[in-house]
């Protein structure tokens, strides 16, 4: 059976293994063929950014991980534009092409999903 | 109502283990049904039964598993999250050849794929970070 899944993905790429913890369950997820959207919220939108360079500090690019996603099917990618704003993000500097939403509509945005899980 | 929790926080360092043993104890007394509990993250360390806090303190391995064969829980640890981080169970810790263990049930070894069982088979997965 096909949930509506939304991962939401909150913590930078780097200084903490969530953001790469967080991806292997959207894979996992996309194996078992569910409908799964990802939300990059707060400091998860820079895991967005494009060349990152963290081979440097022995770690996948997370940025490059996230580019496979499609051909797992998974297209549906959402940023908190407020959020992209405020770190001077823009979509030049992005990895994935992602609809933004507003701050304010991300409640209601969540209330639309089946599951929600967030890293 | 049947909930789920998925524990991302470390037992003795951040507050989200002990909440998450707090809810689930909660949850059962006022008559709702817990799922499945997965530890992921930094919260499979709550599963290794070599912690030993001092005796004035909780022993967060202690009371899950105390809770576990109370309410029969299914108790799951992420495989790839635990090896990483030196949380073996018996059989791993063949596997790999390794001198010591320290996991055993009730907590059992598996993959995320558990984790989304849990997220489409219960009414509300929490999140404890």
């Amino acid at each position: 059976m096909t949930n509506k899944i939304l991962i939401i993905q909150r913590t930078a790429p780097y200084g903490s293994s969530l953001a790469r913890e967080g991806l292997d369950y959207v894979l996992t997820s996309a194996a078992y063929d569910q409908d799964i959207s990802l939300l990059f919220l707060g400091d998860g939108v820079f895991q967005l950014l494009k060349n990152q360079q963290s081979q440097d500090i022995n770690l996948k690019p997370q940025g490059s991980a996230l580019e496979i996603l499609p051909l797992y099917d998974i297209n549906k990618f959402y940023a908190v534009k407020e959020d992209l704003e405020e770190r001077n993000l823009l979509e030049a500097d992005l990895t994935l092409s992602v609809k933004t939403i507003s701050r304010s509509d991300v409640s209601a945005f969540i209330k639309q999903q089946e599951k929600v899980v967030g890293f | 109502m049947k909930f789920s929790l998925l524990v991302l926080a470390s037992p003795y360092s951040q507050q989200g283990g002990l909440s998450a043993l707090k809810f689930a104890q909660t949850c059962l007394k006022g008559g709702h049904e817990i799922y499945r509990v997965f530890f992921y993250n930094e919260g499979i360390q709550n599963g290794s039964f070599l912690q030993t806090p001092q005796q004035d303190e909780l022993n967060l391995h202690s009371q899950w598993t105390k809770l576990a064969e109370q309410h029969q829980l299914d108790l799951v640890i992420c495989i790839a999250a635990a090896l990483k981080r030196g949380l073996l169970n018996e059989s791993e810790a063949k596997r790999y050849d390794k001198p010591q263990y320290n996991l055993q049930a009730p907590f059992e070894i598996s993959g995320l794929g558990q984790l989304l069982d849990a997220q489409i088979n219960s009414d509300q997965l929490i999140t404890f970070g």
